[in-house]
């Protein structure tokens, strides 16, 4: 009776979610990319507005202001003006906002088709996941850059939505991998045997029992997925088959002004360090993440 | 064979003497949630040819203490105290004189000999290593040497083992690679960390006797660390009882079992159940309610009939796993299917479950041709039958809160509301003797007996018909074993429901069955009522079983031993023993 004279009553409780939050929250680049990242969102969208609402900064994208100097940054453009005399912080500001719609798009598209294929194939193993899986191994075989561009372009009179969905239908591939995987070895675990036994319905069994187990890899990958959502439309853009103009985005912007690079550098630095910017601080978000749920993986030392 | 200088008089008491102790011995280790005192402050010795078993519960922290004497703990740890191993002090040493130290004064034998041999490795790289890095033997010399060592532990051909892969040997082979491997720089002291715990008992008996011959022949000194008193009572000399870090007791063998002085030894000794006084079923009793059952319920819980079941292997024939097998469970009954390892029993719990399908024969349950149902119907079936897993921690789902992972089957088949579910769940809370505050809590905070009640609580949500129970307590330790079992039978006789109990621990049969059925290679070998099967046992593979479960007596165990050992002779099988080559 051991087990019941001692219960573990006087120490606090917590919840698997609980300590996987403790322990995020002590991973310091994780904060720090956090609180960029919030920062660079808050400032994208609040600055110029979104749509029909007006933001905090003055001047608008796409109008041309006269020239002050040869359009270097000062008071009153800090990120400076391009060659027309555009302001150039509110254009990066859409650029940015552009960019963030695409990656985050792209990252749920890709993450909810990822776990769905991989769960169906690990779950149901058989002719299902045959199926599923081939499909995988043919996206899989096809250059991502390539296959992306075609499929942009094919959507490009759809505006940025377009890409975003032609991206998410061909980035999926990685995460349904990873999802089977962890699927097939949960599968075997006995609570969802248990749950079986009791004769749970297998779309239960899926959702409620398996999935909620392999949250940790979902959550992750999704992380790293937005990244590479980023680089992959900045690519994209840049050999211009990703965002078309009068549509902006941080890779197009480079490009618009790849040849300015000698002579007006900062047209070239403030997009460049914007994406440097998204793309590290997700990928440290997801550095902390992975550790959070596995704590295995690292932090042997208290 | 420097060791036979040492004296291994029994008398010998000066510390000096001692080839392992351990001297006011605290660890403490920091984790991101506080220090957890590990170990608080012990004092210990083991002397040359002498076996201290090391006793307690899991958590306890006895495996912590051994592995002091190795220097083998995680950087999280801090040790302070005094551990020696012959004449140095572990503390001081360097890692190179660390090295240096394990294998060669002091050496292993883990529980999981599986997980203890590196499995891409031949046998022979693996005990040549040793060998080579401590510079005892090289190349041809080595491996001469690796098949003495194997010969010595009772491994037929060690010539052609050598060459093998560990997956190639059977579980009992490999601990004994395991322990030659401890034995090959002849070291002072072997630390044996649950030794037998993950074979079956008939080879346990044999690993025990090879330990045993291994402290007269060789005079090595054993720190046995173990949870089964039978164990003890088999080989130590000395027992050192311990609890939450602290030593309770320690003494004689014959004292400590036999006269425990400290409550939690006196508890746990209780706990452990002994074959030979099945308590909880009265004989006169259980054919009474048999029989009533029987008049009032003309269809029995579970019908095997010529059962064959056989999983399919790519490229080979198929593997015959049960063959030929047919009981029936009664309703209200609980049937003990006994074996050991690679027996079939866990495939026919599952098979009772409807988990796999049967190759040919018939499997009725409940009175329903399991073979010959719909879907939908199987869902109403599974409404009738109970699962209690082995291993606690795997068959609760992690992300549920207890309350959840009980109310689970009543949200599968849709029944009452949100308010009468969770009144269903405090009562069964109720019944399992947890507290109701546990509702909220998640699997990972409770401890394995706990949880074992969770997982009985949910068996039960759906009062069931039929329950299925494989090994629900092996995973526990004996204190919390003995209430688990305990109340598992008090809510049989409440609930009432049949019971198809698989174990491999013959006194947990002992306690609970009313049938017993004991399997061999997915065999039959006897069934019958439990007086006739464990008290007269007809078959000598029934009779090889009891013979070897160890009993935590001392004076009873040696004559147990003594019986076996006679039985084994009759049988013309040998007793293990370490073979010292002429000269060696």
């Amino acid at each position: 009776m051991t087990d019941l004279k001692n219960p573990p009553a006087e120490e606090k409780s917590y919840s698997q979610g609980q300590l996987v939050r403790m322990r995020f929250f002590r991973h310091k680049g994780a904060i720090i990319s956090m609180a960029v990242m919030a920062l660079v969102i808050l400032v994208a969208f609040t600055s110029i507005g979104i749509g029909p609402i007006p933001g905090w900064w003055d001047k608008v994208p796409e109008l041309q202001y006269p020239k002050i100097g040869d359009g270097a940054p000062s008071w009153e453009h800090p990120f400076g003006q391009d060659t027309g005399g555009k302001d150039y912080f509110a254009l990066v500001m859409l650029g940015t906002q552009k960019s963030l719609i695409i990656a985050f798009g792209v990252g749920i598209i890709s993450t909810v088709i990822g776990t769905l294929v991989g769960a169906l194939a690990g779950y149901f193993r058989g002719w299902v996941e045959a199926v599923l899986m081939r499909m995988t191994d043919l996206l899989l075989v096809i250059p991502l850059l390539v296959l992306a561009a075609v499929l942009g372009k094919m959507a490009s009179s759809w505006g940025i939505w377009g890409l975003t969905l032609m991206l998410g239908l061909v980035t999926w591939t990685g995460l349904a991998r990873l999802v089977r995987g962890e699927v097939l070895s949960l599968r075997e675990r006995e609570f969802v045997v248990a749950a079986y036994a009791v004769g749970t319905s297998s779309s239960r069994t899926i959702f409620k029992h398996i999935l909620p187990n392999a949250i940790g890899t979902i959550i992750v990958s999704a992380t790293l997925a937005i990244s590479a959502a980023i680089l992959l439309e900045t690519a994209l853009s840049f050999l211009g088959y990703g965002v078309q103009a009068p549509d902006t985005s941080l890779g197009l912007l480079i490009q618009q002004y790849q040849t300015a690079f000698t002579t007006r550098p900062w047209l070239f630095w403030w997009p460049g360090l914007m994406i440097l910017a998204i793309a590290l601080s997700v990928n440290f978000i997801g550095d902390g993440l992975r550790d959070a749920f596995d704590p295995r993986q690292n932090r042997t030392k208290a | 064979m420097t060791t036979l200088d040492l004296s291994s008089a029994p008398d010998a008491t000066t510390p000096g003497d001692a080839v392992l102790s351990f001297t006011d011995l605290e660890v403490t280790f920091g984790t991101e949630f506080g220090d957890v005192h590990a170990v608080k402050g012990i004092s210990l010795e083991v002397r040359p040819g002498e076996v201290v078993a090391l006793v307690g519960e899991s958590g306890s922290g006895k495996s912590v203490t051994s592995t002091t004497a190795l220097g083998l703990l995680p950087g999280n740890a801090r040790v302070s105290g005094r551990v020696q191993v012959g004449d140095q002090v572990v503390g001081d040493l360097d890692p190179a004189g660390l090295r240096k130290m394990r294998g060669n004064d002091i050496a292993m034998v883990f529980q999981e000999p599986m997980t203890a041999l590196n499995p891409v490795l031949t046998i022979g790289d693996q005990l040549t290593e040793a060998l080579q890095l401590h510079g005892i033997a090289f190349g041809k010399q080595a491996m001469a040497r690796a098949a003495e060592l194997l010969d010595m532990v009772g491994i037929p051909e060690p010539e052609r083992r050598l060459k093998q892969y560990p997956h190639e040997l059977s579980g009992g082979q490999r601990q004994r690679v395991v322990i030659a491997m401890a034995i090959s720089c002849d070291p002072k002291v072997i630390i044996a960390d649950e030794p037998t715990t993950a074979l079956d008992v008939t080879v346990q008996a044999d690993i025990l006797d090879l330990l045993r011959s291994l402290k007269d022949k060789l005079d090595t000194g054993i720190l046995l660390i173990t949870h089964n008193m039978g164990v003890v009572a088999d080989m130590a000399d000395r027992v050192a009882v311990m609890f939450k870090g602290d030593l309770v007791e320690t003494g004689s063998a014959a004292q400590v079992l036999t006269d425990p002085q400290h409550d939690y030894t006196k508890r746990l000794l209780k706990a452990v159940p002994h074959l030979g006084e099945g308590r909880g079923q009265d004989d006169a009793a259980v054919a009474r309610s048999v029989e009533t059952e029987r008049a009032d319920a003309e269809t029995p819980a579970l019908e095997l009939d010529q059962l064959v079941i056989e999983y399919h292997r790519l490229g080979k024939p198929p593997f015959r796993a049960v063959d030929d097998v047919s009981f029936t469970v009664g309703a209200g009954e609980i049937v003990g299917l006994v074996g050991e390892s690679g027996s079939g029993k866990s495939t026919i719990a599952k098979c009772a479950l409807g988990l796999i399908p049967a190759r040919s024969g018939s499997v009725r349950i409940l009175g329903e041709d399991f073979g010959a149902m719909r879907k939908k119907q199987l869902k109403d079936l599974r409404r009738r039958i109970g699962v209690v897993f082995q291993d606690p921690a795997a068959s609760i789902n992690p992300r549920f809160p207890v309350g959840e992972a009980i109310n689970e089957p009543l949200a599968v088949h849709k029944i009452g509301d949100a308010a009468s579910r969770q009144k269903r769940v405090m009562e069964l809370l109720d019944a399992v003797e947890l507290p109701r505050s546990y509702y909220n809590r998640y699997p990972h905070e409770l401890s394995g007996g706990q949880r074992q009640r969770v997982s009985i609580a949910r068996a039960l949500t759906l009062e069931p018909e039929l329950m299925v129970a494989d090994e629900p307590t092996s995973a526990l330790d004996v204190s919390v074993q003995a209430a688990v079992l305990e109340m598992f039978l008090d809510l049989q006789s409440e609930f009432g429901f049949a019971c198809l109990f698989v174990s491999h621990d013959l006194a947990v049969i002992d306690m609970l069955a009313h049938q017993v059925v004991v399997m061999q290679e997915g065999r039959i070998v006897e069934k019958g009522t439990r007086d006739r099967v464990l008290r007269s046992p007809q078959e000598e593979y029934t009779k090889r079983l009891l013979a070897a479960a160890p009993v935590p007596d001392p004076t009873e165990q040696k004559e147990r031993r003594e019986e076996r050992h006679r039985l084994l002779a009759e049988w013309g099988d040998e007793v293990s023993e370490i073979r010292l080559r002429e000269g060696a």
